[in-house]
C-alpha cells in the first residue's frame, strides 16, 4: 500500500495535475457564472420577448415578440430621452475624467514635498465616490446655501465666464469653449469620478523604464516633449483600460439604471424593463466597440 | 558670465513649475476635501447657527444634537454591526474566490480555460440591470436546480431579505464588480515569475501548497487592493442591498432612507413639513456619520495601499 500510493498519484503528469487543479481552482466561479449570470442572462432575453403575469401561481410568461422593445422606444414617455441623455453624459465626460487623471497621474509621479499625503487624498474618492453617497451629496441644501453664502459661487462663475469670454474673442469655437467651461464647473464631479483611473496609470508610469527618460533627456529633449514622446505612448494601452473602465462605471449610478428598476420593481413590468435593460447593454456595447476600434488603431505597443 | 546665466533661467523655471504644482495640488486636494470639511462643520452647528449670516464655518453654537439625532433615528450601532458583518463577509468570499479563480486562469490552463476568461470579461461588460429580475425572481424561488423543494417537501426558499444572496454570490465570485478582482489576481498572478513554481514543485509542494505558501505571500498587495475596493464597494453600494435587503438595517438603506424617517419623527407621523434645511442638515450628519468607519480603515490601510499600489499589476 506504501508503495502503491505514490505511484498512483504520480501517474499523471504535472501539467495533467495542474490542469485539474485550474478547472477546480475556476469551479466555484464557474458555478455562479452559470446560475448567477448566464441562466439569468438568457432568462432576461427571454422576459424581454414576452408578456409576463404574476398572480397567486407565480408567473406566466406568454411570448409577445418585439411588443416590449416597440413600447419602449415609442410609448414610454420617459425612456428615450433618459437613454439618450444618459449616454450622452457618458460620452462627455469619458474623455475629460481619462485626460485629467492622465495629466493628474503625470502630476503626482513627479518629486516633491509632501507626495505621500498628496496620493492619499487624491485616491480617497474611490472611497467617498461610490454608490449611495454619491447620490446623497447632490441633494444636500445647506451645501448649495453655503456655496452661494460664502461668495464661491459668484467668483468660480465669474471666473469661467471671463475665461469663455476670452477664449470666444479669440476665436475658439463655442462648442468648445462651452465644454471646457463646463468641465471646470464639474471639476468635483470629475475629480470625485477619477480615483481608480488614477491608479491605473500611476501603476503605468511607474512601469516606463527611467533609461528612456535619460537618453531623451541627454539628447535635449524638454520635460514637454518627453511627455508627448515617451510617457504618451507608453501609456496608451492603459487609455483604452480606462476608457473601458469609465464607460463600465457610469453603469452603476445614472437615471437609466434607477428607470430600469422603477420600471420592474414599482410598476412590476417585468417583460418592458428587461427590454430597456437590453436596449440599454446593446446601446453601450455599441459605444464600447467603437470606441475600442477608434482609440486601438492608435495605441501603441511595444511589440 | 553665459553659464550663470542660463542656470539662473533653469533655476527660475523648476522654480515657477513646482509653485505652478503646488497650486494645482492644493487646489484640487481642496476641491476633494471639501465636501467633508463641510459636513463636520455643518453637523457640528446647533439649528439656530443655520440662520445666522456671521456662521459660515465655525459654529457659534456648538453642539452634538445632530449626532444623538441621527443615531436614534438610523439605529446607528445595530446598523454598523450589521453592515460590518456584511461587508466583511463578502469582502472575505469574495476575495478568497476570486484569488482562486485567478490563478486557476492565470497559471493553471486547461482546455477551454481561455473562453472561460471570456466569459469573465462578459460579466465585467454586462450592465448588472439587464441581469437584475431574473437574479431577483430566480433567490424568491430559491430552488438549486429542484434539489431544494426535494428536501423541503415541495417548498421553495425565499432567500431574499437574509445575507445568503451575498454570501451564495460571492463564494461563486459573481458578486458586486468580482470581475474585476479576478481580473487583477490573474494580472498580478502572470506577473510571477514561473520558476519561483517549478522551485516550490522540485522542493515537493504539491499545487495546493505551492498557492498557500509561495504565491500568496507574494501578492500582498494585489490581495490588499481586492479587500479594500471590495469592503468600500459593498459598505456603499445601494444597488443590490436595496433589491436584495429591503428591511434589514444595513448603512446603505439607512442613509437612503433618513430623510423620510427623519421627516416622521419630527412631524410625528403627519404629512412632513420638517424646515427643509434642518434636514439636509441632518443628513450631512448622517453621511457623515456612515463614512466615518470607512475613513478610520482607510487612514490605516492608506500607506500600505498608496506605496503597493504600484506593484499589484493592475497593468499587467
Amino acid at each position: 500500500m506504501k508503495l502503491t500510493a505514490p505511484l498512483r498519484t504520480s501517474r499523471r503528469t504535472y501539467s495533467q495535475r495542474k490542469a485539474i487543479y485550474g478547472f477546480l481552482y475556476v469551479l466555484p466561479w464557474l458555478l455562479g457564472f452559470l446560475f448567477f449570470f448566464l441562466v439569468p442572462l438568457i432568462a432576461s432575453f427571454r422576459f424581454s420577448m414576452s408578456n409576463i403575469e404574476a398572480n397567486s401561481n407565480g408567473i406566466i410568461i406568454t411570448y409577445a415578440g418585439f411588443k416590449n422593445y416597440v413600447e419602449a422606444l415609442t410609448v414610454n414617455t420617459s425612456f428615450n430621452r433618459t437613454l439618450t441623455e444618459s449616454i450622452s453624459t457618458m460620452v462627455v465626460n469619458v474623455p475629460l475624467i481619462v485626460i485629467f487623471s492622465l495629466f493628474l497621474a503625470v502630476l503626482l509621479n513627479q518629486k516633491f514635498l509632501g507626495r505621500t499625503a498628496a496620493r492619499a487624498v487624491f485616491f480617497l474618492p474611490v472611497i467617498l465616490a461610490s454608490g449611495v453617497i454619491m447620490n446623497l451629496e447632490s441633494t444636500s441644501l445647506v451645501q448649495a446655501v453655503n456655496d452661494s453664502n460664502a461668495g464661491g459661487k459668484a467668483v468660480s462663475g465669474l471666473g469661467s465666464f471671463e475665461l469663455a469670454q476670452l477664449m470666444i474673442q479669440a476665436g475658439v469655437s463655442e462648442t468648445i469653449v462651452d465644454y471646457l467651461t463646463g468641465a471646470v464647473d464639474r471639476i468635483y464631479q470629475i475629480v470625485s469620478q477619477s480615483g481608480v483611473q488614477l491608479l491605473i496609470f500611476l501603476a503605468g508610469i511607474q512601469t516606463i523604464s527611467p533609461q528612456l527618460y535619460e537618453a531623451s533627456k541627454m539628447e535635449g529633449a524638454t520635460g514637454y516633449e518627453a511627455f508627448w514622446k515617451i510617457t504618451f505612448p507608453m501609456v496608451s494601452p492603459l487609455i483604452l483600460v480606462n476608457v473601458v473602465y469609465t464607460i463600465i462605471d457610469s453603469f452603476s449610478t445614472n437615471d437609466m439604471t434607477d428607470l430600469i428598476r422603477e420600471t420592474g420593481f414599482e410598476a412590476f413590468n417585468f417583460g418592458l424593463s428587461s427590454a430597456m435593460a437590453w436596449i440599454y447593454f446593446l446601446a453601450v456595447s455599441l459605444i464600447l466597440l467603437i470606441s475600442t476600434y477608434l482609440i486601438s488603431k492608435k495605441v501603441f505597443y511595444q511589440n | 558670465m553665459q553659464a550663470s546665466k542660463f542656470l539662473a533661467i533653469e533655476w527660475w523655471k523648476r522654480w515657477l513649475w513646482s509653485f505652478v504644482r503646488l497650486v494645482l495640488v492644493a487646489g484640487l486636494a481642496f476641491v476633494i476635501l471639501f465636501p467633508i470639511l463641510q459636513k463636520i462643520s455643518t453637523s457640528i452647528k446647533d439649528k439656530t447657527d443655520l440662520y445666522s449670516p456671521i456662521v459660515i464655518w465655525v459654529p457659534e453654537h456648538f453642539s452634538l444634537d445632530n449626532f444623538r439625532q441621527v443615531i436614534t433615528i438610523m439605529d446607528y450601532w445595530p446598523t454598523l454591526g450589521n453592515t460590518f458583518l456584511l461587508s466583511s463577509l463578502t469582502t472575505l468570499l469574495t476575495a478568497i474566490s476570486c484569488a482562486l479563480a485567478g490563478y486557476g486562469f492565470s497559471r493553471l490552463k486547461f482546455k477551454g480555460s481561455n473562453l472561460l476568461f471570456m466569459g469573465v470579461m462578459l460579466t465585467i461588460l454586462v450592465p448588472p440591470t439587464t441581469i437584475l429580475i431574473p437574479v431577483y425572481l430566480n433567490l424568491k424561488d430559491f430552488t438549486l436546480m429542484g434539489l431544494i423543494p426535494l428536501l423541503t417537501g415541495g417548498k421553495s426558499l425565499n432567500l431574499l431579505n437574509t445575507y445568503w444572496p451575498f454570501i451564495l454570490t460571492s463564494l461563486t465570485a459573481n458578486s458586486m464588480k468580482a470581475g474585476l478582482y479576478i481580473f487583477i489576481f490573474r494580472q498580478f498572478f502572470r506577473g510571477i515569475p514561473m520558476e519561483v513554481e517549478e522551485a516550490a514543485y522540485i522542493d515537493g509542494a504539491g499545487i495546493g501548497k505551492t498557492f498557500l505558501r509561495i504565491i500568496l505571500p507574494n501578492t500582498v498587495p494585489a490581495i490588499m487592493t481586492v479587500l479594500l475596493f471590495s469592503f468600500v464597494w459593498q459598505w456603499n453600494d445601494s444597488f443590490y442591498t436595496t433589491t436584495y435587503l429591503t428591511t434589514s438595517k444595513v448603512m446603505s438603506i439607512q442613509i437612503s432612507s433618513l430623510p423620510y424617517n427623519l421627516g416622521i419623527m419630527l412631524s410625528d407621523g403627519a404629512n412632513s413639513k420638517v424646515d427643509p434645511f434642518y434636514q439636509s442638515m441632518v443628513q450631512d450628519t448622517g453621511i457623515l456619520l456612515a463614512i466615518l468607519p470607512l475613513i478610520i480603515i482607510y487612514i490605516f490601510v492608506q500607506r500600505y495601499f498608496v506605496e503597493s499600489i504600484e506593484r499589484t499589476g493592475i497593468v499587467g
